[in-house]
């Protein structure tokens, strides 16, 4: 396994925000973790990342424990994440996003520019407004630049936050499809989606979380099956948006 | 209309000074959100490590860029390693908590600054030795003297490439993000920790800078000057909206030139009522400051 997440427990104070997260991702697959508001997806990312500290349990990637890692050196292991809410720096133009989604290449300027044209490939949006502010883009164009900027240090695996948060079901659709077209080209994928439909279409495996815990986990195909899952979040979830 | 250039060149070259001031406090500002009180004391250092350098120490035998360059160059590196020293010991613990409480320790390190000045240098006013001649040329009715050229000329060279650096460098740019997001700045690979500590190497570099340029041009020099000087450059630095780098260069001119109007049409005992008031005014009318909404997180 490429990543490998044993018995996360995570706190935010007293409170226990993950009560033993078990997960795991190979190369070459993209994993869904499902779960409503406040189950402790992010949490899981975060964890993941760098940003948190766990109280217990252990991140292997690549076949090193990776827990007390800071997150600027988690990502230069070939884990990037691309966080909830997107976090684009708005006041930089999407070159300099960009740039510093290569910061670990910043000495390397000819293979930084390549990886930039290769992003304005994948997202030709982005393309034509590359000395504009970061800040002045739509919500779609602000998640290309969040996924281009997290793939600017050639990722081996890619962690997605709710990529498709606030967009047009037409929009979060096109993103999933590049998403998939990323993880064709070799990079692995975790993705966290409240969009589960969506989300399970493009998927090989899913996880759902409830309260900090997994509560199921399975081909993407048999969950996409499920009752229960069905019932909880793919019944009923395009009439209400 | 005959003493209004006057006014203005010696505005404007009090003003590089204060500008230089106002930088370190904008640039701090601009990545953790702490005004360092510290700045104004920090200049201070600098002003009297440049003084000892010349008059204890026989730089000045030297051909004159030499010495220049070197009590330019020694009390740039001293308040440099002083700035992260204070980073590292007070600072940095903190980063975490409250900000008031960072707010307080600022307060205490200008303290401390300002006290072991006077332990080591005294409390009397030095002079700094008249090491340029004072002659320069004229302009009109107004005088310009060479000392004045050179040292505008060299703040003026300072503030371009501080604003090179920060637009044109990775690591300034990476700055200019974490005036946005830290947590996002670590996602893209960026040591934020390295990347703090350098923002107070570069308050550092720019508090002796401006501290020897001060004591050359004014030649009068106290250990307790920092606390006014200081409060000056943050005017100029809440002026172009903290946090700002242009808006801090433009600061430092226009409290300069009010300093100056204010000396030469009223009176020098009204400078630091008018700079205040500005203080006060802009606090209270255009908290932004000049340079409109988006300064309070634009570098
Ligand atoms: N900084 C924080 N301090 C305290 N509690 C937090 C913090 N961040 C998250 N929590 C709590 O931890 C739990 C998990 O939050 P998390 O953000 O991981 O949920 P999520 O599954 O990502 O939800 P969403 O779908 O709304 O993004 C929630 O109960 C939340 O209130
Ligand atoms: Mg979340």
């Amino acid at each position: 396994m490429l990543l490998e997440v044993a018995d996360l427990h995570v706190y935010y104070g007293n409170i226990e925000a993950l009560k033993g997260i078990t997960l795991g991702v190979d190369s070459g697959e993209i994993v869904a973790v499902l779960g409503s508001n406040g189950a402790g997806k992010t949490t899981t990312l975060k964890t993941i990342s760098g940003l948190l500290r766990p109280r217990s349990g252990t991140v292997t990637f690549n076949g090193a424990n990776i827990v007390g890692r800071s997150a600027h050196e988690v990502v230069a292991l070939g884990l990037s994440q691309v966080p909830e809410g997107r976090r684009i720096f708005n006041v930089l133009t999407v070159d300099e996003n960009l740039s510093l989604g290569g910061y670990l290449i910043r000495r390397h300027r000819d293979l930084q520019r390549k990886r930039r044209d290769s992003v304005y490939q994948t997202f030709p949006q982005l393309a034509a407004r590359r000395k504009q502010l970061a800040g002045t883009l739509s919500g779609g164009e602000q998640q290309m630049l969040a996924i281009g900027r997290a793939l600017m240090s050639e990722p081996k695996l890619l962690m997605l936050d709710e990529p498709s948060l606030g967009l047009s079901p037409l929009l979060s659709r096109l993103l999933l499809k590049i998403v998939r077209q990323i993880s064709n080209q070799g990079t692995a994928v975790l993705l966290v989606e409240q969009n589960a439909r969506q989300a399970l279409a493009i998927s090989d495996r899913a996880y759902v979380i409830e309260t900090g815990s997994i509560a199921l986990s399975g081909k993407a195909s048999q969950l996409a099956a499920d009752e229960r899952v069905q019932k909880a979040y793919l019944g009923g979830y395009e009439a209400v948006s | 209309m005959g003493p209004f250039l006057q006014y203005t060149i010696n505005g404007l070259t009090v003003g590089s000074f204060y500008a230089l001031v106002a930088l370190g406090y904008t640039i701090v500002y601009g990545i953790i959100r702490l005004i360092n009180f510290a700045q104004g004391d920090l200049t201070v250092v600098g002003m009297f490590l440049g003084w000892s350098l010349l008059t204890q120490f026989g730089i000045r035998l030297l051909p004159l860029p030499v010495a220049l360059f070197l009590a330019f160059l020694i009390p740039m590196l001293g308040t440099a390693v002083t700035n992260v020293v204070i980073l590292q010991l007070a600072y940095k613990p903190l980063l975490k908590r409250s900000l008031l409480a960072i707010l307080i320790t600022a307060l205490g390190a200008s303290l401390v600054l300002q006290n072991v000045v006077r332990l080591i240098f005294g409390p009397q006013i030095q002079a700094y030795p008249d090491i340029v001649p004072l002659n320069g040329f004229g302009i009109g009715p107004a005088h310009v003297s060479y000392l004045q050229v050179v040292l505008f000329a060299a703040s003026i060279l300072l503030m371009l490439a501080l604003y090179l650096f920060t637009q044109g460098t990775p690591v300034g740019t990476a700055m200019r993000a974490l005036a946005v997001d830290h947590d996002a700045a670590r996602l893209m690979g960026i040591n934020v920790d390295r990347v703090i500590q350098i923002a107070f190497v570069v308050g550092g570099l720019l508090a002796a800078a401006s501290g020897v340029m001060l004591g050359i041009y004014y030649i009068q020099i106290q250990f307790n000057n920092g606390f006014l000087l200081g409060l000056r450059a943050f005017t100029a630095a809440v002026l172009g909206g903290i946090g700002n780098i242009p808006g801090a260069m433009a600061g430092g001119m226009i409290i300069g030139l009010l300093e100056s109007y204010t000396a030469g049409y009223i009176s020098s005992k009204w400078q630091d009522v008018v700079v205040f008031g500005v203080l006060i005014l802009v606090l209270v009318i255009r908290p932004m400051g000049l340079f409109g909404e988006r300064v309070a997180e634009r570098m």
